[in-house]
């Protein structure tokens, strides 16, 4: 790892948080619940590390519990992004869909 | 090739910054949603891809397509199996899951270290690698332990062995110092970790410590606070994300964990805003816990279900009042079946007034009204509905309780500048409630009291149909 690749990610870093900051300004209360659903299910983006962290032999060898840590994340993580999406567009049906059909 | 894969997390990176954008408002935040979605299954792919394409391709298949297989069905089925009134436990329950998995690339990658302690790296990378991944442990099982404990303090309890066991709170003064000496602890063994990678004591030692930080951080506060610590747990696991991604030097991994990160911080504050809480004072003081609850002094009639349809009768605007009440006894039905009967019997004007935070989650009402199909124009915000109390003759409060506490206005105690639904200054209060018994704050409540009121004592769906019934008779 050079100093440059280091100085890339901490900038990564940094700016998303600004970003992340100005993205949300004025939400209704109706959307706090969904929002925070749908921002969640997008933290389960660990699921790259744990992918990655998966692509080992499982033969019993030295990296078999590394390996096995990845799986059982991989599992958390996938839960947490499907379900997270699926219950999100669920209420977001009920609360969003309603409107347009009212209007 | 292989060197543009990289470009699919560019794309990712980019839908998750136009979905959240979308999420934060009503008309567009089914499209957010879907595109957070879609930026989700990109960089799934490119990951994939950029594995069997770089290197030595995918070792071993079973441990990668097992996973995804497997999370992905147990998460759809728990997302579509979920009462209405399950929901917001199910958020926290899967931001738990989220932070665990963070810590747990974390972990797999020192396991790899202790497995092979020939191919650790030097120099910049060791420290690197032992920060991010000692900061991603902290955050990470941290926000699991705190966020299953709020999820048990939304259901209020858990079951064991068929006996109801009510969620503890409990935070005495002198727990604030302890949760900074521990978090010190923490770091110095991180610190301590960068010159010796491969000590399971240390790595240990912080695994237990950020589990036991998550669980003293939650157990002194209140059920009723429980939207803006799950929001803050939100937060923390995509910090937990964004320090993975510095482990395995992945950009979408920082880029979409910061964004969480930050976003889910303001929301935070928004959501406290909306309760007139500080997130300070939220965190570390103690609130609504069973010690300061108001033993009742006071008690009144109850009314039923006749005496109040005959009030009913010839009202020309009801607003009605819903809360966790509504939400428990799945009465939703009953009382969109309530507003039928009294526009199409005496042609009253029926609103919902909403406050932000009735229930167990913000829009934990809309949902379920939705679900009832009430129409979104009569659900009303908290702010709008308030100067339209004096003009209406009847406030139907279900199952609200602090949220309607005249209390909040006094500016002592603990509800406190908590903005509150003004159903007080309606003609006629009814309230639809088990018992006089005090709410999450702990504060004897004042509307139940007043000569106006009429208590109508009783699980909510069950008195929703005898008041149906009764208005039917009239």
């Amino acid at each position: 790892m050079t100093p440059e690749f280091l100085i890339g990610n901490v900038t990564l870093f940094i700016l998303a948080i600004f970003l992340g900051f100005e993205l949300i300004t004025k939400v209704p209360a109706t959307l706090h619940t969904p929002l925070m659903s749908g921002a969640n299910a997008i933290s389960g983006i660990s699921i790259i590390g744990a992918l990655i962290g998966s692509n080992v032999a499982f033969d019993g060898g030295s990296t078999a519990l590394s390996g096995l840590l990845a799986f059982v994340a991989v599992v958390l993580a996938m839960i947490n992004v499907v379900g997270g999406f699926a219950v999100t567009n669920r209420m977001l049906n009920m609360i969003a869909g309603k409107k347009r059909g009212g209007a | 090739m292989e060197d543009w894969i990289s470009v699919g997390y560019l794309i990712s990176a980019a839908l998750f910054i136009f979905g959240l954008k979308k999420l934060g408002h009503p008309k567009t935040a089914p499209f957010g949603n879907q595109l957070g979605a879609m930026g989700m299954l990109v960089a799934v792919i490119t990951t994939v891809a950029q594995m069997q394409l770089t290197g030595d391709g995918v070792v071993d298949w079973t441990l990668i397509a097992g996973g995804i297989v497997l999370g992905s069905l147990i998460g759809y089925w728990m997302a579509v199996k979920v009462e209405m009134t399950g929901m917001p436990e199910l958020v926290a329950l899967f931001n738990g899951f989220g932070g665990a998995a963070s810590a747990l690339v974390a972990l797999s990658e020192i396991q790899k270290y202790i497995a092979e302690p020939s191919g650790i790296p030097t120099g910049l990378e060791i420290t690197v690698t032992m920060v991010a991944a000692g900061l991603s442990a902290l955050v990470g099982w941290m926000t699991l332990t705190g966020s299953l404990l709020a999820m048990y303090k939304l259901k209020g309890g858990v079951e064991v062995f068929g006996k109801w066991i009510r969620t503890p709170t409990w935070g005495p003064t002198w727990l604030n110092p302890v949760k900074v000496l521990l978090f010190l602890g923490v770091i110095a063994l991180i610190i301590a970790s960068i010159d010796d990678p491969t000590n399971e004591q240390y790595l240990w030692g912080i695994i237990g410590i950020s589990c036991i930080l998550g669980i003293i951080l939650v157990l002194p506060i209140g059920g009723a606070d429980m939207p803006v610590v799950v929001s803050l747990l939100n937060s923390l696991s995509g910090i937990a994300a964004a320090f993975t991604g510095f482990i395995i030097g992945n950009s979408v991994l920082i880029i979409a964990g910061s964004l969480v990160g930050a976003s889910g911080l303001i929301l935070t504050f928004i959501m406290c805003k909306a309760m007139n809480r500080r997130l300070i004072d939220v965190l570390f003081k103690s609130f609504g816990g069973d010690g300061e609850k108001q033993s009742l002094t006071r008690t009144k009639v109850g009314s039923d279900a006749d005496e109040v349809a005959m009030m009913l009768d010839g009202a020309q605007k009801v607003i009605i009042v819903p809360g966790y009440g509504m939400a428990v006894s799945q009465c939703q039905h009953a009382v969109k079946e309530f507003a039928n009967l009294m526009e199409e019997k005496f042609d009253t004007e029926i609103k919902y007034a909403i406050h932000p935070v009735a229930g167990r989650m913000p829009g934990h009402m809309n949902v379920l009204l939705a679900e009832a199909n009430v129409p979104y124009e009569q659900l009303i915000e908290m702010d709008e509905i308030n100067s339209e109390f004096p003009e209406c003759d009847v406030a139907l409060v279900i199952g609200a309780n602090d949220t309607t506490n005249p209390a909040a206005r006094s500016g002592e105690g603990p509800l406190a500048g908590m903005p509150i639904i003004d159903a007080d200054k309606a003609r006629t209060v009814v309230i639809i409630k088990r018992s006089l018994s005090v709410g999450y704050a702990g504060v004897d409540n004042d509307l139940f009291y007043m000569d106006k009121t009429m208590m109508l004592f009783g699980d909510g769906k069950a008195m929703m149909g005898d008041l149906n019934t009764a208005v039917k008779e009239i």
